[in-house]
């Protein structure tokens, strides 16, 4: 037999897991910022681009892209090519894969804070960017296919299954829930509104979880596990069983998030039923990464490597039982907007991904640089630091999202909240934002002891070189299963077959919940009272968007009495077809905001920006005096209502031509409104004067940022009225 | 829980092949995957669970 030499490409790895420890440590830091700020609220004060609203999704996408993205490309290159025993298809895809990944890692890291986004959820980047990963998310699939097609290895071990489907499903997630209409470079909307854009979205933001941070990750647990336990897999047929059951059941189970919201009763109960199934496969994986380590149990006490792999496959054993219980109508009643979830998906982030991350790189960089890893003492430090910080994140948090749900519902004997100032229930849960800052805090310091013991070991290794293997040339063999050869170990050496049986198992689901949605003319209601937003509105609502308000206020009232009694009348889907994007938020930090509109004065919404505190005692809310400085964009007015006509909303040409005036008109109203304060009335005539005096450009208030920013608030949820019952 | 579902549905015409389909579906892909696993042969096996451990073999024979 014809033996080949070949070289595995380790410094492709090597790239990936500089990149991974890199943006680990930014991606965790800026968490932790956030984490302050519920505890200091003007800790950035005046500095739009710290702000929290802007950082949150930096922190997410810093999390999700960079560090656990970058960990999965590490992970992948290096198992992939001795599973297949070849070198990667192409060097120079390889590179065209980092680079690009870091580039537009960095691009997020720019514009994030500068406020484009377009608000989806892991979905913020806006169009460039969208379709800059969509480019390189195909270099890495064609550089994956291409080796797979090229392997010295007959069947396709599991881990490499795990790797296609993720390929597959995030491309297909991505590019629908990324349809948009750019309006300008940085500025796009959402094709679809409302209910749909939420459904969408929610199929995606559930399947990035399943397909970006579960799936490759399960493909590196199954090598890198039996690797650092040098045993095989527990059951080889359990992960067939694991790798199908998941992939088609996980897709259709996203429609969860929006439990007892405006979308329709059916599609909910769907993701409800998918979402129990869902327990038999996830805990079939998790049973079968522990039971792995069967018999070499006494290795788990002594190596660090296999203790982050145990608690990180019990951590995706604990966040994918919550899951389906989570989905279940009446815990997510509770659940559902509170920190509950914050913690649920810590332990899903800490726990799973950065602990086999952290094991994995423990493992491989060793290997990597041929020497053996610096301080083992720093190693096992690191494990009890990160697993103490994972349960000082998580179990406060839990407490949290339970007082403050309860405290929500309470009712008093006649029928009143009990606590009906929403701050009540947010000072009570403040010492729980303290332990998890402090949990975060001993997470981080783990990580930092990380790169600094790997910073050692790579000192005393020697210089990473691509490492000489050998194998023989794979026979062509019929394409026709061969005598003997049952149907799924034929399945196993046909990847394209193999990749289309996945693709479709992956679409069935999305299908069903997300055609009938588009095409159905009824599927939403319509309501003929609810009208499109004024030019001024509309750019308020691009300011809300920007400001990321999204991240702490939802704009959808469930109807519960008590979120009734608390907000106003509930959402109604017809309520919600103009918004593209829809904007119902997952997390209330602060109160609902769907009925705002009519319920405080202007005056009130321009003082409560400059200054939440004064108008809400113990808010945690930053100020925004920056909206209540700058002047608002006209320029681009009549572009975004093209772009809405184009997206379906009934703008008349009249409209449009008449846009600038109508803002002109509204912006002067809010103005004249505002002078009802006296005290607004003379610092403002005060502060023209003297910029008058001193040759300041002063900005007439019609003109600023609050005012779009109010006549946004101020129409919320007002298309509807509700008459009284009495 | 059911009310919740009735209202939204029950105005499609042949909705009621609806259920039938799905549990079809749903019982083929289960039966199928379960008839793959147990009828696999347990050396074919013991062979794919161990290829990350493999030096130099790549399994030819089928």
């Amino acid at each position: 037999m014809d033996v080949q030499q070949f070289y595995y490409d380790n410094k492709i790895v090597k790239k990936f897991i500089y990149a991974t420890l890199v943006w680990g440590v930014v991606g965790m830091l800026v968490g932790l910022i956030l984490a302050f700020m519920f505890l200091f609220p003007n800790m950035t004060d005046g500095i739009p681009w710290l702000s929290f609203g802007r950082l949150r999704p930096l922190h997410t996408n810093a999390v999700i892209f960079a560090f656990v993205g970058n960990a999965i490309f590490a992970g992948v290159y290096y198992s992939t090519q001795r599973l297949l025993k070849t070198r990667m298809f192409s060097d120079a895809l390889s590179n065209l894969n980092f680079w690009g990944w870091q580039l537009l890692i960095v691009g997020a890291a720019i514009t994030l804070p500068l406020g484009y986004t377009t608000s989806k959820e892991y979905a913020e980047l806006e169009w460039p960017f969208d379709i800059w990963l969509a480019l390189i998310w195909v270099v890495f699939g064609i550089n994956l296919i291409w080796t797979i097609l090229r392997r010295r290895q007959r069947h396709i071990y599991v881990a490499i299954w795990f790797y296609l489907a993720t390929f597959v499903t995030v491309a297909v997630l991505h590019i629908v829930n990324s349809m948009e209409l750019p309006v300008s470079a940085l500025k796009s909307y959402s094709a679809y509104a409302g209910v749909q854009d939420a459904l969408v979205q929610w199929w995606y933001g559930h399947n990035a979880v399943a397909f970006f941070l579960t799936t490759p990750f399960l493909g590196l647990m199954y090598y890198f596990v039996p690797k650092a336990a040098n045993r095989p897999v527990y059951s080889y047929r359990l992960s067939i069983v694991h790798f199908w059951s998941l992939i088609f059941i996980y897709i259709w189970a996203g429609p969860h998030h929006l439990l007892y919201s405006a979308l329709p009763d059916w599609a909910q109960n769907l993701g409800v039923a998918f979402s129990i199934m869902l327990l038999a496969p996830s805990w079939g994986g998790m049973i079968n990464g522990l039971l792995t380590l069967r018999g070499a149990w006494d290795k788990v006490r002594v190596d660090p490597v296999l203790k982050f792999m145990v608690v990180a496959i019990t951590g995706y054993g604990m966040s994918t039982f919550e899951g389906p219980l989570l989905s279940l109508k009446n815990v997510n009643a509770i659940a559902h907007f509170s920190d509950w979830i914050i913690a649920h998906v810590h332990v899903g982030a800490l726990a799973w991904n950065g602990f086999l991350t952290f094991g994995m790189v423990y493992w491989l960089i060793p290997r990597l640089f041929k020497t053996k890893l610096w301080s083992l003492k720093l190693a096992n430090f690191h494990f009890w630091i990160g697993t103490l910080g994972i349960i000082l994140y998580a179990l406060p948090m839990y407490v949290a999202g339970f007082v403050q749900a309860s405290m929500w519902k309470q009712f008093n004997p006649d029928g009143t909240l009990v606590y009906g100032n929403f701050l009540e229930t947010v000072n009570q849960i403040i010492p729980m934002y303290w332990m998890r800052a402090i949990g975060g805090t001993m997470f981080l310091i783990g990580m930092l002891i990380l790169c600094y013991n790997i910073i050692k070991t790579i000192q005393t290794g020697s210089k990473v070189t691509d490492d000489l293997a050998e194998a023989p040339a794979l026979e062509k063999v019929t394409k026709h299963r061969t005598a003997n050869e049952g149907y799924h170990s034929w399945l196993e050496r046909r990847p394209v077959k193999f990749t289309i049986y996945a693709t479709i198992a992956i679409l069935i689901g999305g299908a069903v919940q997300i055609i009938p949605s588009l095409i159905v003319d009824d599927y939403i209601p319509q309501i003929t009272s609810v009208k499109p937003y004024t030019p001024l509105e509309l750019e308020g609502r691009d300011l809300y968007i920007r400001e990321g308000c999204v991240g702490c206020h939802s704009q959808m009232i469930r109807p519960f009495r008590s979120e009734v009694e608390r907000y106003g009348e509930y959402s109604k889907a017809g309520e919600y077809v103009y918004d593209h994007p829809f904007l119902w938020g997952s997390k209330r930090t602060g109160p609902d905001l769907f009925r705002i509109g009519g319920k405080y004065s202007d005056n009130w919404h321009l003082n409560h920006f400059y200054d939440p505190q004064t108008t809400s005692a113990g808010s945690i809310m930053p100020s925004y005096r920056w909206l209540i400085e700058n002047k608002h964009d006209r320029s681009n007015i009549t572009g975004k209502m093209e772009a809405m006509v184009t997206l379906g909303v009934p703008y008349t040409e009249e409209d449009i031509a008449n846009a600038e005036e109508s803002m002109a008109a509204q912006g002067l109203k809010i103005e004249k409104n505002l002078y009802n304060d006296p005290d607004f009335a003379r610092i403002y005539e005060e502060d023209k004067k003297y910029s008058k005096e001193n040759g300041i450009e002063f900005v007439d208030m019609r003109d600023r940022e609050v005012v779009a920013m109010i006549a946004y608030l101020q129409r919320l949820g007002t298309d509807i009225k509700i008459k009284e019952a009495n | 829980m059911l009310k919740f579902v009735k209202g939204h549905l029950e105005h499609i015409d042949g909705v009621e092949i609806f259920p039938i389909i799905s549990l079809l579906i749903f019982f083929i892909f289960f039966m199928g995957l379960f008839w793959w696993v147990f009828t696999m042969k347990k050396s074919h096996v013991n062979e794919v669970s161990n290829i990350p451990f493999e030096k130099d073999q790549n399994n030819q024979v089928l």
